[in-house]
């Protein structure tokens, strides 16, 4: 009876960390700045999750790590940037609608764009080095590089801000604490996508597909299916995902740069290691986590923000140290 | 295999010296010579403070990136952590020396402490994540290296912060010291030639040191972790040691880089020494000049660092060419000299895997 508890306690303990955290919190930092936050870091853990998820599933399809999903990012923020620019009188006015049908056109330029990029960088750079870890790592870091930099060759050195539609700017108040709109918006787009995946995932049959994939690779190609193909697929989905999440975080600092991605990496990875790499629900885990214990302790110790979310990783792989959740692997 | 052809031709004792392992090739032994007598000459065969700085951060560079070569070309070991031991090195030099000691006692001091810290640290990080697979242990580094410059900026009381710290050289590296009255051969010896000469002996004994670990019995261990793990470790060689083993042996080697680089600057600040572009410039070197090959650290050092400082002349040259046109023009910006090197990287990578240097030593 005993083991059949503990069991089950380990099961469900993944799962239950975020709630506990948000619970624990609660007391420490009192109802108003609580909600403020627990919004923001739920926003910002939904952003990390579309640069993530991409990622993870990628590496567990493929076993490539591409450290150049980044470049991604940037690459979608400047995209949207473009053509929002034209846009602008859309984004100005103080209509929801307007406002919403730009960024939706904004959104999708941002997607297709680095899809398609993803496309090229499939054939030219990852194709060569299937199955080889360290020209992957050499390969796709030099090919950060070369992106970033024509990422200023096309769009300049300078970072370019990127205001907030008219009526997603201020904040909307809940009881005593101040919600920014932007975010609750951001936490929407987020959740519709995160669900339309995990539905593509566990409903269709190519989800169906690429989920055995990251189970066994070996025996979906024994069962008639062209694995390559479905890479190529997952490719340009991740990292269209992540240049939407380049777009959102762009829009959410109001600012883009050419180290928008950048400043992404670190988290990206932190959030790869603690959910397991490859699992997508482990990344999402990982990704909420992260974006709450960076508005939390930001709060309540700004000193420690900064390095916070690699001392919860650190605590994390001490107690499991394959992930939240990792994906069966012999 | 190297040894046998290449003694023959080679006087015993330089034979010693370069540890039976010569550059090989006519090519190469030319280039290598070249390289070795201009940089003993180079105070006197370039005037100017522009250029003596360059020849000191190459000297530096060839440790640093020699000893990442430890890791990478001959362990398989891609670790994002490297910066984070060269600025362990010169945050110890830059403290000792703000903290109230002086002179050569104070550097002394702060390499070795710099040093141990990096071994410290180093075989912690080896004992604990070289298990790992080889990606995850490049992102558990990636994220150390971070948390290492996070602290660099946030110990301000420590570390200076994002400021950095300045301090004062013993006095014979400073400017002003004159080591003889008069001007040796039109070269006046004052205390930047000394600190060239102090990186450039640094340089060629821990890259003959280097030479000498990777052609050892041990040197013959990592190459074969780095292409069959399982098998040196069913022969009963235990992996996750010599992995660390040459972990700790990279980290001091880096630290020691940074001790120089900190005597050589009288500065160091988190951008200096930890930053991760520093981090791309040395994978940039490794490969470019040849992983595995510790030749090819040195024209990776030499080829990287000539072009931060001198590809810019060429690219702006070519740059007024294409005044009219906005993208071309924006291609051979001055400030994009990464963008070429980021090409030739990737080119490299795919085409060309063992490097110029490895390249040449091919076709002997």
């Amino acid at each position: 009876m005993s083991e059949d508890w503990l069991d089950r306690l380990h099961r469900w303990a993944p799962y239950a960390l975020t709630p506990i955290i948000m619970l624990i919190a609660l007391p420490v930092m009192g109802v108003g700045p609580w909600l403020t936050l627990t919004v923001a870091g739920l926003s910002m853990g939904i952003l990390l999750f579309l640069v993530a998820s991409g990622l993870t599933l990628i590496f567990g399809l493929m076993d490539v790590l591409n450290f150049a999903h980044a470049a991604f990012v940037t690459v979608g923020a400047y995209v949207a940037l473009t053509v929002l620019g034209p846009l602008a009188g859309w984004t100005a006015e103080l209509s929801l609608t307007l406002n919403l049908v730009a960024l939706l056109v904004a959104l999708l330029a941002a997607a297709a764009a680095s899809g398609i990029l993803g496309f090229g960088f499939e054939r030219v750079i990852i194709r060569q080095v299937y199955g080889a870890p360290l020209r992957q790592i050499l390969i796709t870091i030099g090919a950060l590089t070369v992106i970033e930099q024509l990422v200023i060759v096309l769009w300049g050195p300078q970072a370019v801000p990127l205001p907030k539609p008219a009526s997603l700017r201020g904040s909307v108040l809940i009881g005593a604490s101040a919600i920014e709109t932007y975010r609750l918006f951001a936490l929407c787009v987020g959740l519709v996508v995160a669900v339309a995946m995990q539905l593509f995932l566990t409903r269709t049959r190519l989800g169906l597909v690429v989920r055995a994939g990251v189970e066994n690779h070996e025996m979906i190609q024994s069962l008639g299916y062209n694995i390559r193909r479905v890479f190529v697929g997952v490719f340009m989905a991740g990292t269209a995902l992540a240049g939407m999440g380049g777009m959102m975080w762009a829009q959410y600092q109001a600012v883009v740069s050419s180290q928008t991605g950048d400043s992404m990496t670190i988290l990206v990875f932190i959030i790869l290691i603690i959910g397991g790499l490859g699992s997508v629900s482990g990344c999402f885990i990982g990704a909420i986590l992260v974006g709450l214990t960076n508005n939390y302790v930001g709060f309540l110790a700004p000193k420690l923000a900064l390095g916070s979310n690699i001392l919860l990783m650190a605590l994390i792989l001490l107690w499991q140290p394959r992930g939240l959740l990792p994906i069966s692997e012999d | 295999m190297v040894s046998d052809k290449a003694t023959k031709r080679t006087p015993s004792w330089l034979s010693w010296l370069v540890s039976d392992d010569p550059p090989g090739g006519t090519v190469l032994n030319v280039i290598m010579v070249t390289v070795l007598i201009v940089f003993a000459l180079a105070p006197f065969l370039f005037h100017g403070v522009k250029a003596l700085g360059v020849s000191s951060r190459i000297c530096i560079f060839i440790i640093l990136v020699a000893s990442y070569d430890l890791m990478l070309g001959y362990t398989g070991i891609v670790s994002f952590a490297h910066t984070m031991f060269f600025g362990i090195g010169a945050y110890g030099v830059a403290i000792a020396l703000t903290k109230g000691w002086v002179g050569w006692g104070a550097v002394i001091l702060g390499t070795a402490a710099g040093a141990a810290v990096s071994l410290a640290l180093a075989t912690i990080i080896g004992i604990l994540s070289l298990r790992l697979r080889t990606v995850f242990f490049s992102m558990t580094t990636l994220a150390m290296a971070s948390f290492a410059q996070i602290v660099a900026e946030q110990w301000r009381s420590l570390t200076g912060g994002e400021d950095g710290l300045t301090f004062p050289v013993p006095a014979i590296l400073k400017p002003g010291f004159r080591l003889l009255p008069d001007p040796v051969l039109g070269l006046t010896i004052n205390g930047p030639v000394i600190t060239y000469y102090l990186t450039f002996v640094a340089a060629l004994v821990l890259f003959l040191i280097t030479l000498r670990v990777v052609n050892s019995p041990l040197g013959l261990v990592l190459r074969a972790i780095r292409d069959n793990e399982f098998r040196v470790e069913a022969m009963g060689y235990q992996v996750v040691a010599y992995r660390t083993l040459v972990c700790a042996l990279s980290a001091v080697m880096a630290s020691l880089a940074g001790a120089l680089m900190a005597l050589l600057l009288g500065y160091n600040g988190p951008d200096v020494t930890l930053s991760f572009s520093l981090m791309i410039d040395i994978l940039l070197m490794v490969v470019i000049g040849g992983m595995a090959s510790l030749y090819g650290a040195v024209v990776g050092a030499i080829v990287v660092v000539l072009a931060q400082y001198y590809l810019q002349n060429a690219l702006s040259m070519i740059s007024s060419e294409f005044t009219g046109m906005p993208l071309m023009s924006g291609l051979f910006h001055p400030d994009r000299w990464l963008l070429w090197l980021g090409i030739l990287f990737v080119l490299i990578v795919s085409f060309l895997p063992q490097g110029i240097v490895g390249r040449l030593r091919r076709r002997r």
